[in-house]
């Protein structure tokens, strides 16, 4: 347990280290997206009856902002790690491949939170946002971002180079945030953009998160808890398989 | 007993390129071993894979009798590796890095083991300093510093001299000779053969993936056999009689060889005879880095034929 939790806190530390940059700055951007969507859509959207537009965008936002700094954070220590060679020092350690995995995913858990953490504070000196159930807020951050800390490891192992990275993080990442629903609710898209977006895990996401501040939903939350879950053991077993083959790492 | 470290029928090819080929190695408890041969003969391949950064295409390797792929938590224990690339983590200091790496060993109180670490290897000053401050030879001592902590009783360092000063030099190997002493296996590769000759027991020579010697350093010292005399003579002419025995003459130097040193004496007899007087001479005694250059040449021509 000592190996696991050293790596795990010196994840944290990491990033914690230059909070600033990984922490502060994804909070003020996001701020960004709200200030200016709510003052442009405010009054000519309303996603759900009787919810203002801006109090709508606020959960999107909250987690498309606990995703991508969760994908940022395992994907950049990982690739950072390479480039430069000290992931070495991980792989001359007894530290077997679960605990590489359940360290670099819990941290990156950890900077969700707390960047998720930091924009729902903000906004509630603003707005005042409803929380209807705090079990399924929790449920979908948690798994939400273990998902996309998941899924920055296997890019972070998968990139050679920077570049490579950012590939994955800017025809990947983004667009399936972009296209999930953090902006609107998806019945008022075209039936066929509509069915799309079915197929797009970051809309379970996002949907089920806002389930639980508004009780409403396009889909069920249940259903949404089941994709989720079913994509998180997924990504989970193939970054699994990459370290325990050592792919790209012990060639 | 059982091996330090064991290596049987070891391959690793990448690709096209063939770097292991068929290696059998053991090193026993206790040795100081050196690791020697020329640039891509497969030194650091072999280290990588006991280390568990390469896997091995076929063959086993094993540290104290731990399998380095099916006991890997145990084999890494047993290991310190001093990389050859000047690695760090930039987001820490020297002291954090320390104990950050006892960490992944499972170790929590390190405290008075690092600091030993530190004292030996003169970094007491640096320990509060972040790594990126340090220069290149601190960093490489926080490199054999990060290799010690968990105690390992096998400890291997490629290439740790490499563009290091004479002073950390001299103060990495009085280390690493107390650790040797201490009962610590420690196995080494160097382009420095005097360093390898000065501090290992037993060398292996490695050329393109193969082993190609393996004894103790005196018995490949003592596979050359006799001796050299390095002449300088007034006149510059060498008598008829002492012309079988030249192996080199350069710059008004003259290289005979003899097969015992008593020899000598005939060769001093024939001189003063043909009145040659001598204005220089020197006694030149096989080292390592003339039985390695005489092993690389002739499996060359080995090949070649």
């Amino acid at each position: 347990m000592t190996g696991f939790y050293t790596l795990f806190h010196k994840e944290l530390l990491r990033f914690w280290k230059v909070s600033f940059q990984t922490v502060l700055a994804p909070v003020l951007t996001t701020l960004l997206y709200l200030l200016i969507f709510s003052h442009v859509l405010e009054g000519h959207v309303q996603a759900y009856p009787g919810v203002a537009y801006t109090v709508f965008l606020i959960p999107g936002l909250v987690m498309m902002a606990v995703l991508q700094n969760a994908f940022a954070n395992s994907s950049s220590s990982l690739i950072q790690s390479r480039v430069t060679g000290n992931i070495v020092f991980v792989l001359l350690s007894p530290l077997s491949y679960r605990e590489i995995f359940l360290a670099y995913v819990l941290a990156s858990v950890a900077r969700g939170l707390v960047v998720g953490m930091g924009v729902y504070l903000v906004t509630l000196g603003f707005f005042e946002v409803p929380l209807r159930s705090l079990p399924w807020v929790l449920l979908f951050t948690l798994l939400g971002s273990a998902l996309l800390g998941a899924l920055g490891v296997i890019a972070g192992i998968w990139a050679e180079k920077f570049d490579q990275l950012a590939v994955f993080q800017n025809f990947i990442i983004l667009p399936l945030t972009f296209l999930s629903g953090v902006f609107y609710s998806i019945h008022s898209l075209p039936p066929f953009w509509q069915s799309l977006s079915h197929f797009n895990p970051f809309f379970y996401m996002i949907d089920g998160f806002r389930y639980g501040f508004f009780g409403v939903s396009d889909v069920s939350p249940y259903f949404s808890f089941a994709i989720v879950v079913t994509c998180f053991l997924a990504v989970s077993w193939l970054t699994l398989q990459m370290l325990k083959t050592g792919y790209k790492l012990r060639h | 007993m059982t091996p330090a470290i064991e290596i049987k029928q070891m391959h690793k090819r990448f690709g096209a390129v063939t770097a292991l080929e068929g290696i059998d190695l053991e090193i026993n408890p206790g040795e100081f071993f050196a690791l020697l041969g020329p640039n891509g003969a497969g030194k650091t391949t072999l280290i990588h894979i006991l280390a568990g950064l390469t896997l091995a295409s076929s063959g086993s390797a094993r540290v104290m009798g731990y399998d380095v792929v099916t006991g890997y938590r145990e084999a890494r224990r047993l290991l310190g590796v001093v990389p050859q690339e000047l690695v760090f983590d930039p987001f820490f200091t020297v002291r954090e890095t320390l104990v950050i790496q006892s960490g992944y060993y499972g170790l929590r109180n390190n405290d008075s083991w690092i600091d030993e670490i530190i004292h030996h290897l003169d970094l007491a000053d640096k320990a509060n300093t972040n790594m990126r401050a340090l220069s290149g030879g601190m960093k490489r001592r926080v490199l054999v510093a990060q290799a010690l902590v968990h105690k390992p009783p096998v400890i291997v360092l490629d290439e740790p001299t490499a563009g290091v000063d004479v002073e950390l030099r001299q103060a990495l190997w009085r280390f690493v000779k107390q650790l040797n002493r201490d009962g610590h296996t420690i196995v080494l590769t160097t382009h420095y053969l005097d360093e390898a000759e000065a501090l290992c027991n037993r060398v292996a020579m490695l050329k393109q993936g193969k082993v190609v010697a393996l004894d103790s350093t005196q018995n490949l010292i003592n596979s050359i056999s006799g001796a050299s005399v390095r002449l300088r003579l007034s006149p510059d002419t060498l008598p008829a009689a002492l012309q079988p025995l030249l192996s080199s003459h350069d710059e008004g130097y003259y290289v005979l060889t003899v097969k015992e040193y008593s020899e000598i004496e005939d060769v001093l007899a024939a001189l003063r005879g043909a009145q040659v007087q001598v204005l220089e001479m020197q006694l030149l005694q096989p080292d390592l880095e003339e039985v390695f250059v005489k092993i690389m040449g002739s499996t060359e021509s080995q090949e070649a034929a």
